[in-house]
């Protein structure tokens, strides 16, 4: 925002409150009340503001208090964000950048623990990001600030408590790479968000019995970063995609049909897709836990791709 | 020049016609188009306002002006009905909504502005674009989703834009378009622009939320936008009454001013979108609501005559015709003959005729150019196979 005089934000109690994960914290009184913008309730014209500011030039960062609010902005987000570059002949571009968190949490309940990655993935025209470490975290967001394309950035509710030194100087990540966590050779892994720690535990075991996965985080979720990924598959000749996206239409499933389509003939064994069950997350604290994929599963199901 | 300066009214004009045409025809070629003197003239029927004073109904123009409205309205019905007929010969496909009817509150709104105030409009969207500066090729290139259109074809009927006059569209969804308006009055706010935007609407899309929360934005942080209520009484094929529990759209915004405007009156739009601006600036967000007409179906799908009677659209272009009004002003004011707009209105189809031959010659866009323009360029996507040499996919 130091930067570039046109980058602003708006969303529900990023301005006073400093967000309500704190996200925004301190910038209102930095940079004033318009600048960082307290919107009233209302997702859809907040974020078909943001848009209509895009298009005349403005860098508008729209935050989703939470990502399933977001979906009362779908008509936005869908029809205008990323239709209009190319609906308007190239005329227009929308520098805008949505982000929020989403992801199951602790115990929130069914509607704010929402993994919706997936149900923006299809619309044309849009770039979508996950970030899970502080250090990724900010290099995407830069990257996304200075992109001219719309994009979206999904963070979670359980990672912003993470802490890491960062370097101090200037860095921007590239929206389009995936990150190369841990290099191996007996299987990739692939993942984002925060199964990328689910799957560094069960990496720890795995090491312990003896095997050696190749773990990538690939942030980029649309598009994705085949190149890195396909330098992978051509190596390990295994895959398993580790994900908190729903089952059924979910990221993993797009990345299993774009790896088979590619990669096709350097594949060992079919692709193996662990992702979170295709149901409204529970409350029970037990029931929550199993619907999201846990390391001893993980473990597992390398053990059963390396067979 | 001296007896037409003095016309001031249009019964004072009628008195000293016969002597003006009279000195005139003998003595020298009156110059129709390029007259600036001022000429005052009373709108038909007078403003009504919701918490704020209503202007004058008293509005200054010219005789340029004036003829001014009357050509480029002419060329907007002939370019609509050229529309027409195209789509029936199944040039135009897929939806066409035609603006006939509406055109006064286009010509009254961009006399008022400047390029630098922003319009955005929903997918009646033709004429608004013609107003702003587009071209007739441009307009019917893209309707017949030929390169030379505005959007390179690939936006169609619903999606014409012009960023350079500030006209951000054409847009499908309705009510979409008021929260980008509110947008775009939010980034003049911001950049301190002194400039306002209009985003338009109709009378079908005054029950969508959005409408409200973006008004309540608006309001809240006096956002210098306008809301234009384009009501011509059938949201597709419901009436208003139907529709609306209050179908007086000037009053919905409650806690923000309204003021209800004859839009089959070029003058009285163009006296309401000047009063609205002056507001917009200094009060934050205020209402028009435009009572006009469309004499075509919602679109070109629709026959227009099983939701209201033949007798109904025929009395409205009898009495309250947007171009018949210009013209009946301009001949009563004697700022030109009954032929000089004739031969007006044979230019225009002309134009329009050329127009459309040229747009026919304009090749249909590259296959290639599916996949320009979905990205923008330089933050391209390149989708790799195995190795970097197969190149699956290249999105520009």
């Amino acid at each position: 925002m130091e930067r570039d005089p046109l980058v602003c934000v708006m969303g529900e109690d990023v301005g006073h409150y400093g967000g309500s994960y704190k996200v925004t914290k301190g910038l209102a009184t930095k940079y004033g009340d318009l600048r960082v913008l307290d919107t009233p309730i209302a997702e859809n014209s907040f974020t078909g503001m943001g848009i209509g500011a895009a298009m005349t030039g403005l860098r508008p960062i729209v935050e989703g208090m939470n990502m399933g609010f977001l979906l009362l902005a779908y008509n936005q987000i869908s029809n205008n964000c990323g239709m209009l570059h190319y609906t308007s002949g190239g005329q227009f571009k929308i520098p805008i950048v949505i982000r929020g968190p989403g992801g199951v949490g602790r115990q929130l309940g069914a509607e704010h623990s929402q993994r919706l990655e997936s149900y923006f993935q299809s619309i044309p025209g849009i770039q979508m990001v996950a970030c899970s470490t502080p250090y990724n975290a900010k290099g995407l967001m830069k990257a996304a600030i200075r992109s001219d394309n719309p994009v979206i950035l999904f963070e979670h509710v359980l990672l912003y408590n993470l802490k890491e030194r960062i370097p101090d100087e200037e860095y921007v990540l590239s929206l389009e790479e995936a990150e190369m966590v841990r290099p191996g050779e007996h299987v990739t892994i692939l993942t984002y968000s925060r199964m990328r720690y689910h799957v560094m535990q069960a990496a720890k075991t795995l090491v312990n019995k003896g095997y050696d996965p190749e773990v990538i985080d690939i942030r980029s979720l649309k598009p994705f970063d085949l190149y890195t990924i396909g330098n992978s598959v051509k190596k390990t000749h295994r895959v398993l995609i580790v994900e908190e996206c729903m089952r059924t239409g979910g990221i993993g499933a797009s990345l299993t049909a774009a790896i088979n389509e590619n990669f096709h003939d350097y594949l060992d064994a079919p692709i193996v897709c662990l992702s979170s069950q295709d149901v409204p997350t529970p409350y029970a604290g037990t029931l929550e836990e199993w619907t999201v994929v846990q390391p001893g599963q993980i473990v597992t199901a390398v053990e059963q791709l390396c067979k | 020049m001296a007896l037409s300066r003095a016309a001031s009214s249009p019964s004072r004009a009628a008195l000293l016609k016969p002597l003006a045409a009279a000195i005139s025809s003998s003595l020298f070629r009156r110059p129709i188009s390029t007259d600036t003197t001022p000429i005052t003239v009373e709108t038909s029927v007078p403003f009504t306002a919701h918490r704020c004073e209503a202007p004058s109904r008293t509005v200054e123009t010219t005789a340029e002006e004036l003829v001014g409205f009357f050509r480029t309205m002419a060329l907007m019905r002939r370019a609509e009905i050229a529309a027409d007929s195209l789509y029936k010969a199944k040039l135009i496909r897929g939806f066409c909504h035609l603006y006939d009817g509406q055109e006064a509150v286009a010509i009254g709104m961009e006399a008022a502005i400047t390029k630098k105030d922003c319009i955005i409009t929903a997918y009646r969207d033709h004429c608004i674009y013609l107003g702003r500066g587009g071209t007739l090729l441009e307009v019917f290139a893209e309707l017949m989703g030929r390169q030379a259109g505005c959007s390179k074809g690939k936006g169609g009927s619903m999606h014409f834009y012009k960023k350079d006059a500030g006209f951000y569209g054409g847009h499908g969804i309705v009510g979409a378009q008021i929260p980008l308006g509110i947008g775009l009055a939010f980034a003049q706010k911001y950049k301190k622009d002194e400039s306002v935007s209009f985003a338009l609407y109709g009378d079908g899309a005054a029950n969508q939320g959005q409408l409200f929360e973006a008004l309540n934005m608006a309001a809240l942080w006096d956002l210098p936008a306008i809301l234009v209520c384009e009501n011509n009484h059938y949201g597709m094929g419901t009436a208003e009454w139907r529709a609306a529990k209050s179908p007086a759209y000037y009053k919905r915004g409650d806690y923000v001013p309204g003021l209800k405007v004859d839009g089959m009156d070029a003058l009285a739009v163009k006296q309401a979108c000047k009063f609205a601006k002056e507001h917009a600036l200094k009060n934050g967000p205020i209402i028009l609501e435009m009572d006009t007409y469309r004499y075509h179906g919602h679109s070109m799908s629709d026959p227009g005559s099983t939701y209201r009677t033949r007798d109904e659209i025929s009395g409205v272009r009898q009495e309250r015709d947007p171009i018949e009004r210009i013209r009946k002003l301009v001949l009563s004011l004697d700022l030109a003959t009954e032929k000089e707009l004739k031969d007006i209105e044979k230019e225009v189809r002309k134009e329009v005729d050329d127009a459309i031959a040229q747009a026919k010659e304009s090749p249909m866009p590259d296959p290639s150019e599916l996949f320009t323009n979905v990205y923008v360029k330089g933050y391209g996507v390149e989708s790799f196979g195995a190795d970097r040499k197969e190149v699956r996919a290249v999105l520009p």
